[in-house]
């Protein structure tokens, strides 16, 4: 659910969904809708339930939202980890002990230095980011950090470094994921977008493994409606509906973000 | 794509048939615990378990792999095929438990490799031919028996990740009054609307990062209640860490044998089963 729509108090030079103070595009989903909208998803047998921005730490009923979601359901927070006041975090660790299931908090970290952190996000972020982690961490949670790894370091090297930093930062127990970058929205713009030959169009469909793409089992909803999966909902194609029951049925990989997916393996779900 | 939307799918008839009020014991995650898998089927027999079945990873993490299949056979247990063993018996190159930590790769290659490499061609065969998945008849109740979950063989069913709704939906979707499964090598049951229920029965191989080296297994009555009693298995961990040392495994697997907490492949741990554990 991108709850706080593409509304973001960062604007990232690598954003796959263009957010920032001023992009509308997407809004903030209210509390009830929310409510509704998880309640049609139990219905169909959603296992769990994300919600992501824009930055969801700016919904300023997030934490009910929650407090909502977990009495029936896992959820997850995608956040950029710069909005963690010492008094969000209390908010975050007594819901996490009441909750009959799993909260959890997943912070986007662009590399293990500010340097690496800053290009794309602004001067401070990484710190900011840091702190808050630490935070999450004494205060009893267990944040995942996802990350995309930018250079050509060895995987094991780079995954060895973040996780010191993250210790050193105070986080007990590092989660550390390690996410592509899509070469969507701003990012295509900075990086450059899909190549032709970047597409499964011709792929023999018995290739695919339904299961293994988040596709497969999941979808994503935002205040224009339910789309395909979360990278995907400046695509007016990828729209499947206005109501989840009425976007189970397929849709065609034709999307350089689906060749991103197929080759990495790549899923948003926190395993 | 589409969703994973099993619908009404035809039920297979069940592999075997027990009485109402059955005691029956299931097993998962072997992972090469010889000397574990020695005392769960003592302590099932001792228990009064009328039939005991093994919801498969039958290699993996321990020592000596080829001892694993013929203590079931001779013991005559019904057993799944898991991924694990999907992989050694067709040759995979890994165990797709699907890990994307690069640490937990390098574990999991590591332990992959070792026990492929110590499987013989026999006993491959053998794991092939096992079904993926097996269906009871328990007095009046369908009980399904999987390895992840009942719509895929490496799905972690996590206590903390799954919904009611969604584990009903599974249990419905697939036509079982009871799913047992493993994977996760944590147990954990969950009675579910309309008299369903949701058991995953754990795994010997591997103590449940609780702190203590015992594993378990889940000895359930079908009685006119559903009734789930998971038993801790102790045995001789300090014999089964000095094979490991003499096999050349990894001290991070022989410190979960001898303290109970895992060290490794912890990934895919939600928030609360991973803020139980000490790593």
């Amino acid at each position: 659910m991108q709850v706080a729509g593409t509304v973001c108090n960062l604007t990232c030079a690598h954003c796959f969904v263009p957010s920032g103070p001023d992009e509308r595009r997407h809004d903030f989903m209210g509390r009830e809708q929310v409510r509704a909208l998880v309640r049609d998803g139990l219905a169909l047998g959603v296992r769990e339930v994300y919600f992501t921005g824009g930055e969801p730490f700016l919904h300023r009923e997030l934490t009910a939202i929650l407090a909502d979601t977990l009495a029936v359901a896992p959820a997850t927070v995608l956040t950029n980890g710069t909005l963690f006041t010492r008094q969000r975090v209390r908010d975050l660790a007594r819901l996490s002990a009441r909750a009959p299931y799993s909260l959890e908090i997943r912070v986007s970290l662009d590399g293990y230095t500010a340097a690496t952190h800053d290009a794309l996000r602004g001067a401070g972020a990484f710190a900011r980011t840091l702190e808050g982690l630490g935070r999450l961490s004494r205060a009893g949670l267990a944040p995942i950090v996802t990350a995309t790894q930018l250079g050509e370091e060895d995987p094991l090297a780079y995954h060895q470094r973040f996780v010191d930093v993250l210790r050193a930062a105070g986080v007990e127990r590092p989660r550390l994921k390690i996410l592509p970058l899509f070469k969507l929205g701003r990012e295509a713009g900075r990086g450059g977008g899909y190549a032709p030959d970047e597409t499964l169009a011709g792929l023999p469909p018995d290739r695919f493994d339904p299961g293994r793409l988040q596709c497969g089992g999941c979808r994503a909803v935002t205040s224009q409606g339910v789309f395909v999966c979360p990278l995907l909902v400046d695509e007016p194609a990828a729209r499947m509906g206005a109501l989840l029951a009425e976007s189970l049925r397929p849709f065609t990989l034709r999307h350089g973000a689906c060749f991103t997916c197929y080759v990495t393996g790549m899923t948003c779900a926190n395993g | 794509m589409t969703p994973s939307t099993p619908g009404a799918r035809a039920v297979a008839p069940p592999a075997a048939r027990h009485p109402h009020g059955a005691r029956l014991a299931f097993f998962g995650g072997v992972y090469s615990n010889h000397l574990a898998l020695r005392a769960t089927l003592e302590d099932a027999a001792r228990a009064g378990a009328q039939a005991v079945y093994c919801l498969g990873d039958l290699g993996g993490f321990g020592p000596y792999p080829a001892r694993i299949v013929p203590l079931l056979r001779e013991a005559g247990v019904p057993s799944l095929r898991g991924n694990y063993d999907d992989s050694v018996g067709f040759g995979k190159g890994d165990c797709a438990c699907g890990y994307t930590d690069p640490r937990d790769n390098r574990f999991a290659q590591l332990s992959f490799d070792y026990t492929a490499a110590r499987t013989p061609e026999e006993q491959r065969a053998w794991m092939r031919g096992l079904p993926e998945q097996l269906r009871l008849e328990v007095g009046s109740r369908q009980v399904l028996l999987c390895h992840g979950s009942p719509r895929r063989v490496n799905e972690f069913l996590w206590e903390s990740s799954c919904s009611t709704a969604f584990l009903d939906w599974l249990a419905e979707a697939h036509g079982a009054d009871v799913v047992l499964c493993t994977h996760t090598g944590i147990h954990w049951w969950r009675p579910l609307p309309g008299g369903r229920h949701l058991v995953n029965v754990g795994a010997i191989g591997r103590p449940a990062n609780d702190g203590r080296p015992e594993v378990w297994y889940a000895l359930v009555e079908f009685g006119d209640a559903l009734r789930v009693e998971f038993r801790p298995v102790a045995y001789d961990h300090e014999a089964l860490a000095a094979e490991m040392r003499a096999e050349g495994l990894p001290e991070e697997f022989v410190e979960t044998i001898l303290t109970g907490w895992w060290t490794c492949c912890l990934e895919n741990l939600p928030a609360r089963e991973r803020l139980r554990g000490r790593y």
